[in-house]
């Protein structure tokens, strides 16, 4: 008799049909056991928030507007979030208009949404190497072709894009695209420069591309500098997502879009099929919160936390880490790239790491091609500076003696066997 | 009778996600039976908590080394609690595949040729010189796993000497000794054994490639036919040398063995499993459902299992 584990096979969409369980999914399971130094999940030090303040803020939109906050609402969201957003985008500079908003479940239902809007399969979208995770995920959701541009530490190698371009033009495809996270990315830790910005702005004109301009970490620069968003250069091209996940919370689930009206209508009728609106009652507690709150000294606490982790992390990797190990240093967001010297390989290595008692993230979960394996992502925004410190220690210890293993094994550090 | 039973699942290696996916379904099983079922992981409250509620019988749902090499049994032996499958000494013994194939093979299974090698022998004994040598006596396509561990976790298969190095490399990660064998082409099965019973072989047909990670935890990713496909008189023989396993290390309630039919119909044992999966995609529960056994009756068969040997 035939048994089959999945008996809906048949049954499902193309987009599904390469959905698989993974080890480094399984590696999240395990990372959050209270043993491991977990360097693995992005998550925002919310303890740093004033828990009292948002205890009184949320009991305050239950009273004063509890008929609204418990109803369904429009698709675009609440009109005083989206004028509340406009406020925190001009922070950073970045010019828009409430009606131009639509408030989306976190920043990942943006890119989601933004992805079922204009990819059809084997559309190509352009995105830095490495990217953000969740980015490919919403992309290949929707069947993309998801092509990377190697990055440095100023960001997206901008001159690589041309040539790019024309290879794909040649092979007859479509490039819907750019996808780019240019303030401190996730997972790189660096951001676009000026000049690069405009550089590929000037690209995106004479190859009338779309951009998508993801910034989750735009106000966490450790200085509070900020540079011209993309959006600023170039209104009309670029599609601007952001998040208040780690500017307030991540738990309320508020994210949003900025997108030219024709498209905008769209990702509205398209999130109205998914989930008719957003929470009004998440989106009271932000703009409430947003409104009696100093935010943007709340924002300043952040970016002390976050540089004081930075440099726990930093200051760790410079006095541990073997010769050859090389990563980026943010200057702001959450994250350190590590590349490894040869023969380590990161996915590899993950098992012995865990069994040493801390987690990252191998480099290949950030690229759609099955590059990375000599990277490895460290968030250091959620374990104090002493827990990284150990963290740190450890997982040196792990490159150490793999690069000693690697030697005894393959016989030189290159791999030449003896 | 309604039951307190404790299933432990969870652990801390990269199976953690699995185990729980096993605990799970065994506690709604359970307690579907009427039992009073609590979860715990294998943590460092496990002892306090199995103190504080006194189970009647602990079901193991753990995969990885605490939970599959003995170390959690001695600790239930000490503990005085009657626990579900193979004692601590038959969990050790087969949980080191080279130290179980070593016994299988003297009990007069067909087992392939293979080399272990330690970690201890390229640091200190420049094994990595052997290297070639193991290709010449084995043969060109091999399969390298780690001595120990499940899930398809660090195995490689080679088919270029030159590889094998780094294929050793990557199996370290995962487990002190590295096991080189000769790859058998062929069927691969799995049969479980329950109580001494062999139950209906597994045939495990991947949609594509090996029956890797991904292909034994995602639904649908992999196709199973039960009984295997096979001439009955090798269905015989692998039953034949699964019993054989389970009784060589001294197993009792429950283990699947892993095995690769040849083209001769030579069934290869590959390994015994002591504390075999039972997720959704999981052999042992399909095997069970071949010889009629429900998943429900088979949680319960395997406590019942539990509390006669205690009785005993």
């Amino acid at each position: 008799m035939r048994l089959d584990t999945d008996p809906y096979i048949a049954r499902y969409a193309t987009r599904v049909r390469g959905m698989a369980a993974s080890e480094i999914r399984a590696l999240f399971a395990v990372a959050a056991r209270p043993e491991i130094v977990s360097f693995a999940g992005g998550m925002p030090a919310v303890e740093a928030l004033d828990h009292t303040v948002i205890e009184e803020v949320a009991a305050r939109v239950i009273r004063d507007h509890g008929a609204v906050a418990l109803q369904y609402g429009g698709g675009q969201g609440l009109l005083q979030l989206r004028e509340a957003l406009v406020e925190v985008m001009a922070a950073e500079g970045v010019p828009a208009h409430a009606d131009e908003l639509v408030v989306t479940v976190g920043g990942q239902q943006a890119l989601e949404l933004i992805a079922k809007c204009f990819l059809d399969r084997g559309d190509v979208v352009i995105a830095e190497g490495p990217t953000y995770v969740g980015g490919i995920g919403a992309m290949s959701s929707h069947e993309a072709d998801v092509r990377h541009v190697p990055m440095d530490e100023h960001g997206m190698q901008v001159d690589l894009l041309p040539a790019l371009l024309d290879q794909l033009a040649a092979a007859g495809k479509t490039v819907k695209y750019v996808y780019t996270v240019p303030n401190h990315q996730n997972p790189a830790g660096v951001s676009l420069s000026l000049e690069r910005r405009r550089q590929l702005i000037a690209l995106a004109e004479e190859h009338d591309l779309l951009i998508v301009e993801d910034n989750p970490y735009g106000l966490l620069d450790f200085e509070g500098r900020t540079l011209p968003s993309l959006k600023e250069l170039d209104p009309a091209r670029v599609l601007y997502v952001s998040t208040m996940s780690k500017t307030f919370a991540p738990g309320v689930r508020v994210g949003w879009l900025a997108a030219p009206a024709p498209v905008r209508e769209k990702l509205v009728l398209l999130r109205e099929a998914a989930d008719l609106c957003p929470s009004n009652l998440s989106q009271l507690v932000v703009a409430e919160w947003l409104r009696v709150v100093d935010w943007e000294q709340q924002v300043k606490r952040f970016r002390e936390v976050y540089r004081e982790r930075a440099e726990a992390m930093l200051g760790a990797l410079e006095s541990g880490a073997p010769e050859g190990v090389t990563w980026t240093q943010p200057t702001g967001g959450f994250y350190v790239w590590v590349t490894l010297p040869a023969p380590l390989d990161s996915s590899e290595l993950l098992a012995k790491a865990l069994a040493h008692r801390v987690a990252y993230v191998p480099g290949t979960g950030f690229f759609a091609d099955g590059s990375g394996r000599r990277q490895l992502r460290l968030c250091y925004s959620f374990p104090t500076p002493a827990r990284i410190v150990v963290g740190v220690e450890r997982l040196c210890d792990v490159l150490r003696d793999e690069l000693d293993l690697s030697q005894a094994v393959l016989g030189t550090a290159t791999g030449e066997t003896p | 009778m309604s039951l307190s039973i404790a299933v432990l699942a969870g652990g801390i290696s990269l199976e953690r996600e699995v185990s729980l996916r096993s605990g799970n379904r065994v506690t709604n099983a359970l307690r579907d039976r009427g039992h009073r079922v609590a979860m715990m992981d294998l943590d460092g409250s496990l002892v306090e908590s199995l103190d504080a509620g006194v189970p009647d019988v602990v079901f193991l749902a753990v995969h990885g080394a605490a939970g599959e090499d003995g170390t959690v049994q001695s600790m239930l032996e000490v503990l005085g609690l009657p626990y579900t499958g193979p004692d601590v000494l038959a969990s050790s013994l087969a949980w080191n595949k080279p130290i179980g194939q070593g016994l299988y093979r003297r009990a007069g299974c067909r087992v392939p040729p293979s080399v272990t090698l330690s970690q201890q022998a390229f640091r200190e004994l420049g094994a990595a010189r052997t290297l070639a040598r193991v290709a010449d006596e084995l043969g060109r396509d091999l399969v390298v796993k780690p001595a120990t561990g499940g899930s398809s976790l660090g195995i490689a298969m080679v088919s270029d000497p030159a590889e094998l190095p780094r294929a050793v490399l990557g199996a370290f990660s995962y487990a002190d000794a590295v096991l080189i064998e000769r790859r058998i082409e062929g069927t691969e099965i799995a049969v479980s054994v329950l109580d001494g019973e062999p139950l209906p072989a597994v045939e495990i047909a991947p949609r594509d490639g090996d029956y890797d990670f991904a292909a034994r935890y995602t639904a649908g990713a992999t196709t199973f036919h039960a009984p295997a496909r096979l001439p009955d008189d090798v269905l015989e023989a692998a039953s034949t040398a699964a019993t054989t396993a389970y009784e060589a290390v001294g197993a009792r309630h429950v283990s699947r063995a892993d095995l690769i039919v040849d083209e001769d119909g030579t069934p290869w044992l590959l390994e015994l499993d002591t504390c075999p999966g039972l997720t959704e995609t999981s052999l042992l529960p399909l095997g069970a459902e071949a010889a009629g056994i429900g998943f429900d009756a088979l949680c319960q068969r395997l406590v019942d299992l539990a509390l006669n040997h205690e009785r005993d």
